[in-house]
């Protein structure tokens, strides 16, 4: 489903990216730890089409498509999902407003009909109960004085409402207290199923107690150093990462 | 032999001090008109050393100065509604009917009766330092006169439609004048288009007498003059508000110059203002706030979104005389630009002379977030899209002051047809 291939990428004249090389089949979990700076974020940022960020080489194919020359938009299109670590505030735009340009517009990309606004507000009220996201949330500008928790249920519901075929989470645990991170991991785990693949980046094991991976990545200087099974998270916790930056070094 | 060195006149100079003495005595405002033509005499047109002027060096601009539109025929028109045609600077259509309390009528009319008092009200003091109002003082032999009768409430809004017949390249003059009464509400919206190669030059003075609210909305159309001096001077008594919002999207070359005094207690202003600039269009919006006595209360909103090798200019200056304590002010002006080309000048001004205020003011010019495009793009929205609703959320922290909902929902579709063309 997700084929990451031999991927190299700076930001600027620094190497970030130095051979990442991962793949995540339809229905899996894949988690990817490492410590500050391993490249993390730049891996999501890349994935998603963020613009600074220049592959050198690899590439990144979705369901056997390389995905790296189109914009985000169209990554999008094709059921690409990326729920920010820092989700970014927009005053003037109602996140309902948002949430259906965002819906129809891809939509209108794979040439479906757009959705009415009964219909919208259907779905969106339904997933935004699920979530605990209170509808004056959805009436006021999109992510604007939000709560960091608040933020990170948003990111689920859009996700929920745009339904990708393959969902990157950049630590979605950061800044949510247990109940909260109960609530999202929910959310994600009704997502989960054999159809739809999942790349969860974490610094911390406590999520993946919530959102079980079914394999689990070091990453360390831009490179994947490590993988096994959920049980590697756990010897993550315990022993750090010390290890694999040496390995690295 | 003599001493002073003059500047010398250029072209258009030359032909406005010869449309001054082509005219004839005015008779009862002929004072007012003297002391104009005498101001415009030694300071001629305003150029980039006259520092209210800098961005917009109008004598440069100006090569030429194209013939006074020729009087208007005496008839004048029976309009649905409460629409106002000036046609060429003269009134040539008011309302057929008017609601009780409504008085509407030619300024020709009101000048040849010759009401000292309505004509001092005319040529109030403030603005009359500037060389455009006086040109206009001089030159502008009609308009209209709108005066509302204490506590009366007029819920339809009042058009003042500029225009100017077709035909060859013209100047257009006119004046007008807005008396409301103590506790009477209305609202003027002010709309220039123009079927000729035009030179406007149009003032607007209002007076609002205790308690009164005028909402006044001055927009361009599709068919704006190409170059226009647009003129606002306002004096604004005890309690009263005056809320002004200019919506700008046309001509090529525009300065909207609002000189606004509270001359009461407890006077509320309100300026905000959206502006869409492209291609060559220049733009410049002055604001002189004057808050002469004490509680008064001013707020200033203005939003530019330049693209193109366009211009605009934002000048606010708000003065707080002494003794004016415990004045309120806000002034925030932030500027959007969308090409490399694209320029701003953005000048708040406070001028504060009393200890006991609060004044704050804000400028800015930026670029679109590169983040926060990617944010939408990476939801599914294509690139021009996630601009569009970027920019659109800019201006419409503007627009949604506007009292007017018609007026409001014609920005927004404005708003929208220009970002469609855009991309």
């Amino acid at each position: 489903m997700l084929e990451i291939r031999n991927l190299h990428a700076r930001v600027g004249d620094k190497q970030i990216l130095h051979g990442v090389t991962l793949c995540v089949k339809a229905g899996e979990v894949a988690a990817i730890m490492g410590p500050n700076g391993s490249g993390k974020s730049t891996l999501s940022y890349v994935i998603a089409g963020r613009a600074g960020y220049e592959v050198t080489e690899g590439e990144v194919l979705l369901d056997g498509e390389n995905i790296l020359d189109m914009p985000p938009n169209e990554r999008a299109a094709k059921g690409l999902f990326l729920a920010f670590q820092y989700p970014l505030e927009i005053p003037g735009v109602t996140t309902h407003t948002f949430l259906r340009a965002a819906m129809n517009a891809q939509r209108k990309q794979r040439g479906e009909a757009e959705l009415t606004v009964p219909a919208f507000m259907k779905v969106m009220n339904a997933g935004a109960e699920k979530l605990g996201i209170a509808k004056d949330m959805l009436r006021r500008g999109l992510n604007v004085g939000f709560s960091g928790g608040e933020k990170k249920r948003l990111e689920v519901l859009q996700m929920a409402l745009l339904e990708p075929r393959f969902g990157i989470l950049d630590e979605t645990d950061s800044g949510l207290d247990i109940d909260a991170l109960r609530i999202v991991a929910e959310g994600v785990n009704a997502l989960r199923s054999a159809a739809r693949g999942f790349l969860v980046i974490t610094h911390y094991q406590r999520l993946l107690d919530y959102i079980v991976p079914d394999s689990v990545h070091v990453l360390s200087a831009g490179r994947v150093v490590k993988s096994g099974g959920k049980e590697l998270a756990h010897e993550l916790e315990k022993n750090g990462y010390r290890d694999y930056v040496a390995d690295a070094a | 032999m003599n001493p002073r060195v003059a500047q010398i006149k250029t072209q258009a100079e030359t032909s406005l001090a010869e449309f001054f003495s082509a005219r004839a005595s005015t008779g009862a405002h002929e004072a007012a008109r003297q002391k104009a033509v005498a101001l415009f005499a030694e300071k001629g047109l305003p150029h980039r050393r006259v520092e209210a002027w800098h961005y917009t060096d109008l004598r440069n601009l100006m090569r030429e100065a194209w013939p006074l539109a020729a009087p208007a025929a005496a008839k004048v028109a029976a309009n649905d509604g409460l629409r106002v045609d000036i046609v060429d600077g003269a009134c040539a259509g008011l309302p057929r009917a008017l609601p009780a309390g409504l008085t509407i009528r030619a300024l020709r009319d009101v000048l040849a009766k010759a009401d000292a008092a309505l004509i001092a009200q005319l040529f109030p003091e403030a603005g009359s330092h500037d060389s455009v109002v006086a040109l206009n003082a001089g030159l502008a032999r009609d308009g209209v006169v709108v005066e509302t009768a204490a506590g009366v409430k007029i819920d339809t809004p009042i058009e003042l439609a500029f225009t100017t017949g077709q035909g060859a390249p013209r100047s257009d003059m006119s004046r007008c004048l807005v008396i409301a009464g103590a506790g009477s509400s209305a609202t003027i919206i002010e709309t220039h288009a123009s079927a000729a190669r035009a030179q406007r030059n149009s003032a607007l003075v209002c007076w609002l007498g205790e308690g009164a609210g005028v909402d006044h909305v001055f927009e361009t159309t599709d068919a704006s003059p190409e170059l226009h001096v647009a003129s606002l001077i306002v004096d604004v008594g005890a309690r009263a508000s005056f809320q002004s919002f200019g919506f700008i999207a046309h001509g090529d070359l525009l300065r909207r110059q609002c000189f606004i005094r509270q001359s009461g207690e407890y006077a509320k202003i309100g300026l905000r203002g959206v502006c869409l600039l492209k291609g060559k269009q220049h733009a410049d919006t002055t604001l002189a706030i004057e808050h002469a006595v004490p509680q008064g209360e001013s707020r200033e909103l203005f939003k530019h979104i330049i693209m193109g090798e366009a211009s605009g200019v934002y000048q606010g200056k708000v003065l707080v005389r002494p003794g004016a304590q415990k004045t309120d002010g806000g002034m925030k002006s932030q500027a959007l630009l969308l090409s490399d080309d694209a320029a701003m000048y953005n000048k708040p001004e406070l001028e504060i002379y009393a200890d006991d205020v609060v004044c704050g003011h804000g400028a800015t010019i930026g670029e679109l977030d590169a983040d926060q495009v990617f944010y939408l793009m990476s939801r599914g929205l294509p690139k021009a899209r996630a601009e569009g609703v970027l920019i659109e959320a800019f201006a419409r922290e503007a627009i949604e002051f506007v009292g007017n909902e018609t007026a409001r929902a014609r920005f927004e579709e404005t708003l929208s047809a220009w970002l469609e063309a855009r991309s």
